[in-house]
């Protein structure tokens, strides 16, 4: 009896020990997620905060509002968007308003073009046999793929001389074309794989009922490659949207882009606090709604032939 | 049944199709024919015009542009009726090549031209040939070696990215609560454009008088918290904030790759008494290996490219310490126009890292997955 109480004594011990083990083994794994929460949202949330504060607020390092600091419009009201200044006429906010413009359609028509001629060719890839001189389709793929190591350096300065040759320096369209370039592979082979997930055997029937190549591909097959799509297009306006590179070199005053604006203010002394970190604000917060309501998408953009 | 009747059918109206085929192929071959040669004759009126050999001609080369976008319509349509079934097949391809090689086969051998160039833009004389001059230049030019140099340390501090970046993918496939909160958090400094981060982060979060991360550095021992003063420092203080933007690119990736893992691999290592670390060495790690080597190359191909950061936070300095080699080519075109030169640093740049790649795909196409 006595022994038997001490036996299963000793397995609750030991049954307990294993629990603290697994206490402590969670409280780490939590304490590691939210320290690593902390590194990636106290930037954002002190750019945002900043935005609000006055120049002693900054200065003496006061990070929360109401408790710590009494959070103001200024930094808003600088770049006009303000809600007291958002009905006046304001230089700054028309700036922001044009440059902002110009993101939005460098980067949508750039990911648009890319996404037509990049589903274009990964459908072609992904269903026929192509040769063309000694390249066969895992060629034409490389092809392809290959223009991502293609560094900005090196196509900036031909672009430069070239553009100014068509008259497209200082143009969107401008833009839009060298996007579409740098997105292109990215589409590519985000699309090839998604293709490669629809079966053959929806074409074949298409051709039984009479469609043709194209038939087939704009009304049967591209309508299941949406997920693809989405997931190409957003990924593509993220990076077109961020792009600095580019734009600093091909753009002066019509075409500029918000990352120009925002750098061009960096490098001034004496930075206006509150009005640099406003126009931050102003321009991540597009994105930073993209990555919370459409992070479904760009993971599977991202892992598309991961694991497989 | 229904077959034969349909051959028999086809064989009824062959020798009109055949007809129109033959007429069909011939009205192709002449549509393509004329828009070769009419883009050609547009392009040598300009350059006739250009070099001043004739009066007629267009103010820029817009019409070159426009001309090439007909060609190009002209290629396809010319495609579609010589070839038939097969023509149209090639049109999916067609606009995606037709695209690349304008915008980068062209501009490209375009550069390779410019980078024999004795060019600056701020000089009063125009651009003229001056052969390898800039190669032999660019030889005794310490700042660019300097900037390889840098290159190598940024390159190897991808491995670095990917060791907390496996962490993080480890600890969001562990069993845990409000995954979907995490994934969205760890995943938003992606979304940031570079140039936002070198404010937020290098110039307000880092400052060196009252940034958050300088009073912090301080509470933590270390008295002088300046990030962009000594060499090592800043170089690392770059790096971080590139890493800070592209961690959650790698963590993505091996995390899909961790949640299509068998489960039952893992449960076997269990069985079998290995303990956690065990279990993450010996099968892990090696399922992983394919999907790792992928995301590295990946991420070296991008950090290759590391330029916006350092232009924006640091411009190269101290002396030169955190240039990579892209912002210090853009020095050179922004601040001494220095165009000729520049190229060729950037051409030469590109075959370093054409061969660099070569090597690294050869060694490692072992474990990679097959991307093509």
């Amino acid at each position: 009896m006595s022994t038997l109480t001490s036996a299963s004594a000793t397995v609750r011990k030991r049954h307990g020990s294993r629990r603290a083990k697994h206490i402590v083994g969670r409280m780490l794994i939590y304490g590691a997620l939210l320290f690593w929460a902390f590194i990636c949202l106290f930037p954002i949330y002190w750019t945002v905060s900043t935005s609000f504060k006055s120049a002693v607020d900054v200065t003496q390092g006061h990070l929360i509002p109401w408790l710590d600091f009494q959070p103001d419009w200024k930094g808003w009201r600088s770049i006009g968007l303000s809600p007291d200044a958002i009905l006046r006429t304001s230089n700054p906010r028309d700036e922001f308003m044009s440059r902002f413009e110009n993101s939005v359609i460098t980067s949508v028509g750039a990911s648009f073009l890319a996404l037509v001629l990049g589903s274009l060719a990964a459908y072609g890839l992904s269903r026929f046999r192509y040769k063309f001189a000694w390249m066969r389709n895992d060629d034409i793929l490389f092809f392809f793929m290959s223009q991502l190591i293609l560094p900005p350096v090196v196509l900036a300065l031909p672009f430069l001389v070239l553009y100014k040759a068509l008259a497209l320096l200082d143009t969107r369209f401008g833009l839009i074309l060298l996007y579409t370039l740098t997105v292109l592979p990215i589409v590519i082979w985000i699309m090839r794989d998604q293709f490669n997930s629809i079966p053959i055997e929806l074409d074949e029937a298409a051709f039984v009922d009479g469609l043709s190549v194209w038939g087939a591909f704009l009304r049967i097959i591209l309508p299941l490659a949406v997920p693809g799509m989405a997931a190409a297009f957003i990924l593509s306006l993220v990076l077109c949207w961020n792009e600095y590179f580019f734009a600093a070199l091909l753009t002066s005053t019509d075409a500029k882009t918000l990352p120009v604006m925002v750098a061009s203010q960096t490098g001034s002394q004496g930075i206006n606090w509150w009005s640099m970190a406003a126009l931050s604000t102003a321009a991540i917060a597009p994105l930073v709604l993209v990555g919370i309501f459409l992070e479904r998408y760009i993971v599977s953009g991202l892992t598309t032939g991961a694991g497989k | 049944m229904q077959k034969s009747a349909a051959v028999a059918d086809g064989g009824h109206h062959k020798p009109a199709p055949r007809y129109n085929l033959a007429r069909r192929k011939v009205a192709g071959r002449a549509l393509v024919a004329i828009a070769s040669l009419g883009g050609l004759l547009v392009l040598l009126v300009q350059i006739l015009h250009t070099t001043g050999t004739i009066q007629a001609g267009f103010t820029n080369w817009r019409p070159i542009l426009y001309a090439y976008l007909l060609w190009s319509i002209a290629l396809g349509v010319g495609q579609v009726m010589i070839r038939g079934e097969r023509g149209q097949r090639a049109l999916f391809l067609l606009p995606a090549v037709l695209f690349t090689v304008a915008v980068v086969i062209f501009p490209t051998l375009f550069g390779f031209y410019i980078a024999s160039l004795d060019w600056n833009l701020s000089s009063l004389e125009g651009p003229h040939f001056n052969g390898l001059d800039n190669l032999i230049a660019l030889f005794n030019d310490t700042y660019y070696w300097n900037a390889l140099g840098n290159m190598v340390f940024y390159t190897l501090a991808v491995v670095a990215e990917y060791a907390i970046a496996f962490a993080l993918a480890l600890l969001l496939n562990a069993d845990i609560r409000a995954r979907k909160f995490f994934r969205v958090v760890f995943l938003l400094p992606l979304m940031l454009s570079p140039v936002a981060v070198s404010w937020m982060i290098g110039k307000s979060l880092m400052e060196y008088r009252f940034g958050p991360a300088a009073t912090l550095a301080r509470a933590l021992g270390w008295d002088n918290p300046a990030f962009f003063a000594h060499p090592w420092i800043a170089r690392v203080s770059i790096d971080a904030m590139d890493a800070w933007v592209s961690i959650p690119f790698i963590m993505i990736i091996l995390l899909a790759g961790l949640q299509a893992m068998p489960k039952e691999v893992l449960e076997a290592a269990k069985v079998d008494g290995a303990n956690g670390w065990q279990s993450f060495w010996h099968v892990t790690f090696p399922i992983m290996l394919p999907v790792s080597v992928t995301v590295l190359i990946i991420r070296i191909i991008f950090k290759l490219k590391l330029a916006d950061i350092v232009i924006n936070v640091t411009a190269g300095g101290p002396g030169g310490a955190t240039d990579t080699v892209s912002s210090f080519i853009y020095r050179v075109y922004r601040d001494r126009s220095n165009v000729g030169y520049g190229t060729g640093l950037a051409i030469f740049y590109l075959l370093l890292i054409i061969v660099f790649l070569t090597v690294l795909l050869r060694l490692t196409s072992r474990w990679m997955q097959k991307v093509a």
